[in-house]
């Protein structure tokens, strides 16, 4: 087990470096350098070959990336023009709102979307089943902004229960704890989208598990169908469900992203699209090798977390 | 499920293992079994097909995404407005008489706009995908053909680009690529190849030890042509399904990508560009400009995705019905 964590990390590592390499060329070559930000557009061409000099990014490509490697085993991330602030205080600084967004709206969908996955396998094909089903699928067919400006026209504009949007008074991650009315829609949003995603594994992995021969034996030695709902396939089937979380990291991102922005919720979601739009080279290579880590780390934990919890696989 | 309706799949795999002659090339499934029972008479597809059309759900996506299609790329010959020049005295004017669907914050008729930011998302769904599926295609096949160690350097590349989430890459090449059509689809398309190439090698692999590979590879047939002739024509059931995929996910990378503001060159538009604003028209109950465009989309990614999973269902002849 534990050679098999090590072999992994090292191919996890790998892969990292891997990620920096394209990472680094495609913004390269999107946004060579980020002299712009600094001396305006308008800046003569001498300035910008002296910046450029004075900075490192006239030096060839690949002497410049195993720079950025070298800065990046020393978890230095380059500094931010735009911002005017290393990258990574930006990020420490950003990061814990990020996490409490999505931490919450992951155990939230959770929550909802395992019981209702087991709820439709076991009244599989019935009317209610069907609903959730058609819901499920038009969620999931729906851009995640979509459902945003829905729940906002309903629920903050119509009815008038929550705030459209995440007020400036939110900059810390203690007060985007303390304003719950503030995040309401952020989170449910997110959350929603998850359930769309996670519900329908849910289901169909309860409805192989249902087949299994020990839910039988469970109905035949006389468990009442609540206890061999909660007994034995909730934990059986959630299994699966859970590990889906680990490889759906990039999804996750991604709605992050896109609800940070339509909600101006300050986190690293919004910082990326800042950056964006600003062309702020080490913002966006940063984001995009965070994500990519993210996911490698995903993908590690959810083959892992199978292999430890279920003796059957066999690590290879 | 019928009884008939599943031996019917089944007899005509078996078909497929007796026809192996040395160029399958469709249309050929003329001969009697032992039993001088005529069963089958049609070709996988067709079989497939009517798989499919046992699907009543999937039926309606498919005759709504023709409607909306037709919406698109009929309607502007039925319904004329002017989507060129900017009208500053009709802007955002609630749905009328003149404007079925009112007008936009240019004054474009909100309706004729409906149809042209269509025909653009559609096209960039369409192109988008044969990008990847082609790209996907060729990487996969030669993979999965070739094998050893030029297949693990070529899968362990997938493998490291497929860790770089998506949207993020999209968003990032945007910034430089963005305005027309085809710029949109090859930045949505040339990062979307990754999993049908996975899937068509996975395909190839169990293709390529089939006896009728053997057999042309035997008889001297040159790399090119085992791969074009007989691996990528038996794999594309599986490139088929994933098509209806990529578009639904290219349509809605595109919704987002004109929501962060990268879109077409105006006045050209799609519906990812139509929702760009839609925040701010929501807040200002402007919602002719909003759920029209967004209900639209939402529905064909819809069909795309139902058809998709309808497919799977009719191509997988193996898979059994629950």
């Amino acid at each position: 087990m534990i050679g098999y964590i090590i072999r992994r990390l090292l191919t996890a590592v790998i892969v990292v470096i891997g990620v920096a390499a394209i990472t680094f060329a495609m913004l390269h070559y999107v946004a060579p350098s980020p002299v712009y930000i600094v001396l305006g557009t308008k800046a003569t061409h001498r300035a910008i070959e002296v910046w450029n000099r004075q900075h490192g990014y006239d030096r060839p490509e690949i002497i410049q990336f195993l720079s950025y490697l070298n800065n990046l085993i020393h978890l230095n991330f380059g500094y931010a023009y735009k911002f005017s602030q290393p990258v990574s205080a930006l990020f420490r600084e950003n990061a814990g709102r990020s996490a409490y967004l999505s931490g919450t709206a992951l155990v939230l969908s959770l929550i909802i979307a395992l019981p209702l996955g087991i709820v439709q396998a076991v009244k599989r094909n019935s009317p209610g089943d069907y609903a959730a089903t058609a819901v499920n699928f038009t969620l999931y067919s729906m851009p995640s902004f979509f459902l945003g400006l829905i729940l906002i026209q309903l629920l903050a504009l119509d009815l008038g229960w929550f705030p459209p949007g995440v007020s400036d008074t939110v900059t810390s991650t203690l007060s985007a704890i303390t304003h719950p009315r503030q995040l309401f829609l952020p989170i449910i949003t997110l959350a929603l989208l998850n359930v769309a995603a996670f519900s329908r594994y849910m289901r169909s992995a309860a409805l192989d598990e249902l087949a299994q021969d020990y839910i039988r034996l469970a109905r035949a030695k006389g468990l009442s169908e609540r206890g061999v709902l909660m007994r034995h396939l909730l934990r059986n089937a959630s299994l699966s469900t859970i590990t889906l979380v680990g490889l759906s990291v990039p999804s996750l991102l991604a709605g992050n992203l896109l609800i940070e922005i339509l909600f101006n919720y300050p986190g690293l979601g919004l910082l990326f699209y800042n950056g964006l739009t600003n062309l702020d080279y080490n913002v966006m290579i940063a984001y995009t090798l965070l994500g990519a880590i993210l996911t490698v780390l995903g993908n590690l934990l959810a083959d892992i977390t199978i292999a430890a919890a279920d003796p059957r696989v066999r690590l290879g | 499920m019928a009884d008939s309706q599943q031996i019917e799949p089944l007899i005509g795999e078996q078909m497929e293992g007796a026809m192996l002659g040395p160029a399958p090339s469709g249309g050929l499934h003329q001969l009697v079994p032992d039993g001088g029972e005529v069963y089958v008479t049609s070709s996988g597809w067709r079989l497939a097909w009517r798989e499919y059309a046992s699907n009543r759900l999937a039926l309606i996506a498919l005759a709504l995404l023709v409607l909306v299609v037709l919406f698109c790329f009929v309607g502007p010959i039925f319904y004329h407005s002017n989507q060129t020049l900017s009208n500053p005295l009709a802007q955002t004017e609630p749905p009328s008489g003149a404007h079925l669907l009112g007008t936009d914050q240019n004054g474009f008729d909100e309706l004729g706009r409906l149809m042209l930011g269509g025909q653009s998302a559609l096209e960039i769904g369409a192109y988008a995908s044969l990008v990847a599926i082609v790209i996907g295609t060729l990487y996969g096949a030669i993979a999965g053909l070739v094998g050893g160690v030029l297949d693990a350097v070529l899968m362990r590349f997938v493998d490291v680009l497929l860790s770089i989430p998506f949207l993020i890459v999209v968003l990032v090449l945007a910034t430089k690529y963005s305005g027309t059509v085809l710029d949109i689809s090859l930045v949505l398309g040339i990062f979307s190849w990754l999993v049908p190439s996975r899937l068509v090698r996975g395909e190839v692999l169990t293709l390529r030890t089939r006896d009728f590979v053997i057999a042309a590879q035997t008889m001297g047939a040159t790399r090119r042509r085992v791969i074009f002739r007989h691996l990528i024509p038996n794999a594309m059931s599986v490139t088929i399904v994933n098509i209806t995929f990529l578009i639904a996910d290219s349509i809605l990378a595109l919704a987002l990508l004109g929501f962060i503001g990268f879109g077409l060159q105006f006045p050209n538009t799609s519906w990812g560009d139509m929702l760009g604003n839609a925040q701010t028209y929501v807040t200002n109950g402007q919602w002719w400009l909003v759920y029209p465009v967004g209900g639209l989309l939402v529905v064909v990614v819809l069909c795309f995705n139902i058809i998709g999973d309808a497919l799977r269902d009719a191509v997988d002849v193996r898979l059994q019905r629950r």
